[in-house]
């Protein structure tokens, strides 16, 4: 691994939420005592990854495995509990508002719903020129116009519709505005959280062309936050599967589907559905995710894994790097247990 | 591209406008009694303010088509002598001043109060809300009472005739704000959950910006809404503070005080002094409340998605 090509490094983050509420919601009667407890949601649990320039890096999970928290803890919209996250060798999770701004320039975001993600009450020209103007103050308003011009160009919105609201544009134009206003500061690295999701399926595969169009063009890296494997596959250069708030497998994408190493990782590609051909037999993990409140002991997914021992229930797994790079949380692989 | 204007005249907004009778009706009265009270100088017949015009012998005059009315009072005179309808059109001017004064000051404090409260939340939301509900839990005709009777002891009756109108803005613009704050800060905790403000902080805006630039336009439909109904509440609360003695004085009548001395008459007969001011004032309010009411049918976003 290189390590000066690394743009950005997380390092054991952890991020909980509180949601004990006022004073009197935390009041517990334990063994004839009363106590305050807290209640927290374990959204993103000891996570570490690093992302090199250039990559795209997909981060996928279901519902509710904390893979949007973890994009909003990168970009510094929520502070983590612990942890470190590094951009570009420095680190960026204690700095301040005004310490921050540098790295506001070269970090931008794209959001799942394309309906809340643009202020409607700013057109798409305001909506545009609002980063610029504050990042850079110096430059003219014939500059930021031409700018403005470049980049609506670039994903593909008629310059004409400028002074529009964004009312007036179907999903994926939106999508599309939305994106140029996370390319006008020229940013070097983009979190893309679920950025198709919300859209038809048709919109889907334009706004994924235009975003790796894009990220070819202007040597973009990408930290891809999704659900939809399919969309993984055609875009990703590495995959991190996450679960319950941990990364379960972190591989080269084309390994990850044709070697799935986790359990987990197993089931969740044999669920991908298959056009024509007769599919394997699809893995059924039985019951359900256990709640983010109360983490199973161990390794988090033991409750519903096949290959569980005594083991898996006491120790938590660490990731554990294999031979070609992959890199897995399973006692199970470690002891090769798993039959593939 | 289309110029606002012409946006506006094919907006919803508008055509929901001509077709609501009510409002049209409500609107028209509004700007009648605004266009009234702004021209009152150059159309009333006299200037009650001025006591060289006012001739006591002229007092309690019935209105002209009664028995001893005269054609120079139309709707009569009041009991020092003034003309009524002079006396009605300066005192609307009077309590629509105090209205808007009064709204303003609300305005000013509550979205002030309720924008840091909704965006901050946790214990900037929980302080600032607890110091509105002990101010909504006083009763502001107490507070009347107690300022104006200091402030009358202070600065002796004859200031206070001059310092009336800003006096009763402050009182009614203090006692009114939490209405606002809790307007605002519902409507603030529902849009800065919204990813336009998340997308908002990524561009590294500050938490002022954001509030002022984003949050706060969007929550504008609720302001106006409850803006006109609470131009109507002032209006209603410097009558009665009036009516109780506590608000203009009779030389500077507004409506409110212009009720409460007929009020002294009306058993003597002289029932034109109260009724003339009171059906202005109902009709007012009522003009203001009506519109608001239409301004919140069409506004609402639960039952209009603009």
């Amino acid at each position: 691994m290189n390590k000066d090509n690394t743009i950005l490094s997380i390092k054991n983050v952890v991020k909980h939420f509180d949601i004990s509420g006022g004073f009197l919601d935390q009041l517990r009667l334990k063994k004839g005592k009363i106590c305050l407890e807290k209640t927290t949601v374990k959204a993103v649990n000891d996570v570490s990854l690093f992302i090199k320039k250039g990559e795209t890096l997909s981060v996928v999970g279901e519902s509710g495995c904390g893979k949007s928290t973890l994009a909003r803890v990168v970009l510094g919209l929520y502070p983590p509990n612990s942890g470190e996250i590094h951009y570009g060798g420095k680190r960026i999770d204690n700095l301040n508002h005004e310490q921050m701004l540098p790295f506001r320039k070269k970090m931008q975001m794209i959001f799942q719903d394309p309906y809340a993600s643009l202020n409607p009450r700013k057109t798409v020209q305001q909506t545009l020129e609002e980063p610029l103007r504050f990042h850079h103050p110096e430059l003219s308003g014939n500059e930021i116009n031409d700018k403005i011009d470049q980049v609506m160009e670039q994903v593909g919105v008629d310059q004409a519709w400028i002074k529009r609201y964004p009312h007036e544009f179907s999903g994926g134009q939106r999508q599309r505005i939305s994106i140029a206003r996370g390319l006008i500061l020229d940013p070097e690295f983009i979190v893309a959280d679920e950025p198709v999701s919300a859209l038809d399926v048709s919109i889907q595969a334009q706004i994924l062309n235009l975003l790796m169009k894009a990220g070819r063009e202007r040597d973009l890296t990408y930290l891809f936050i999704t659900h939809d494997l399919s969309v993984v596959r055609h875009i990703s250069t590495r995959v991190a599967v996450m679960y319950l708030g941990t990364i379960c497998e972190l591989a080269k994408a084309e390994d990850l589907f044709a070697y799935p190493r986790h359990p987990y990782t197993k089931a969740l590609l044999s669920a991908i559905p298959v056009v024509g051909a007769k599919r394997a037999k699809q893995i059924k993990l039985k019951g359900e995710v256990p709640t983010p409140v109360n983490l199973p002991t161990g390794c988090v997914f033991h409750g519903r894994c096949v290959y569980a021992n005594q083991r898996c229930i006491n120790q938590i797994p660490a990731l554990l790097t294999l031979d070609n790079g992959t890199q897995v949380a399973c006692h199970a692989v470690e002891e090769n247990r798993v039959i593939s | 591209m289309k110029s606002s204007f012409q946006k506006f005249k094919e907006s919803y907004f508008l055509y929901s406008f001509r077709q609501d009778k009510v409002a049209m009706a409500s609107f028209t009265a509004i700007i009648i009694f605004i266009l009234l009270a702004l021209t009152a100088p150059w159309i009333a017949p006299m200037n009650p303010y001025d006591a060289n015009n006012i001739d006591i012998m002229n007092a309690e005059i019935p209105p002209s088509w009664n028995e001893g009315g005269e054609k120079n009072f139309p709707i009569g005179t009041d009991n020092m002598g003034r003309d009524m309808l002079s006396t009605m059109l300066y005192g609307l001017r009077t309590s629509i001043m105090i209205g808007i004064g009064a709204v303003s000051l609300q305005a000013l404090i509550g979205i002030f109060m309720g924008l840091s409260a909704g965006y901050f939340g946790g214990k900037t939301d929980a302080v600032l809300m607890r110091i509105a509900d002990i101010q909504f839990s006083f009763p502001y005709l107490m507070l009347a009472i107690l300022v104006g009777a200091i402030f009358k002891m202070v600065f002796g009756i004859g200031r206070y005739e001059q310092l009336a109108v800003p006096l009763l803005i402050l009182i009614i613009g203090f006692a009114e704000w939490p209405m606002y704050a809790r307007t605002i800060r519902a409507s603030v905790m529902r849009e800065k959950n919204k990813e336009y403000v998340e997308a908002a902080k990524v561009i590294g805006l500050s938490n002022r910006v954001i509030m002022v630039r984003h949050v706060l336009p969007n929550s504008l439909t609720s302001l106006m809404v409850i803006s006109t109904i609470q131009i109507a509440n002032a209006v209603m609360s410097e009558a009665a503070l009036s009516f109780l003695g506590l608000g203009m004085p009779v030389t500077m009548p507004s409506l409110g005080s212009l009720i409460r001395s007929g009020f002294d008459y009306i058993f003597s007969g002289s029932w034109w002094i109260t009724v003339f001011p009171g059906i202005l004032l109902i009709l007012f309010v009522l003009a203001i409340n009506l519109l608001g009411d239409w301004l919140r049918d069409v506004l609402n976003p639960k039952l209009y998605k603009g």
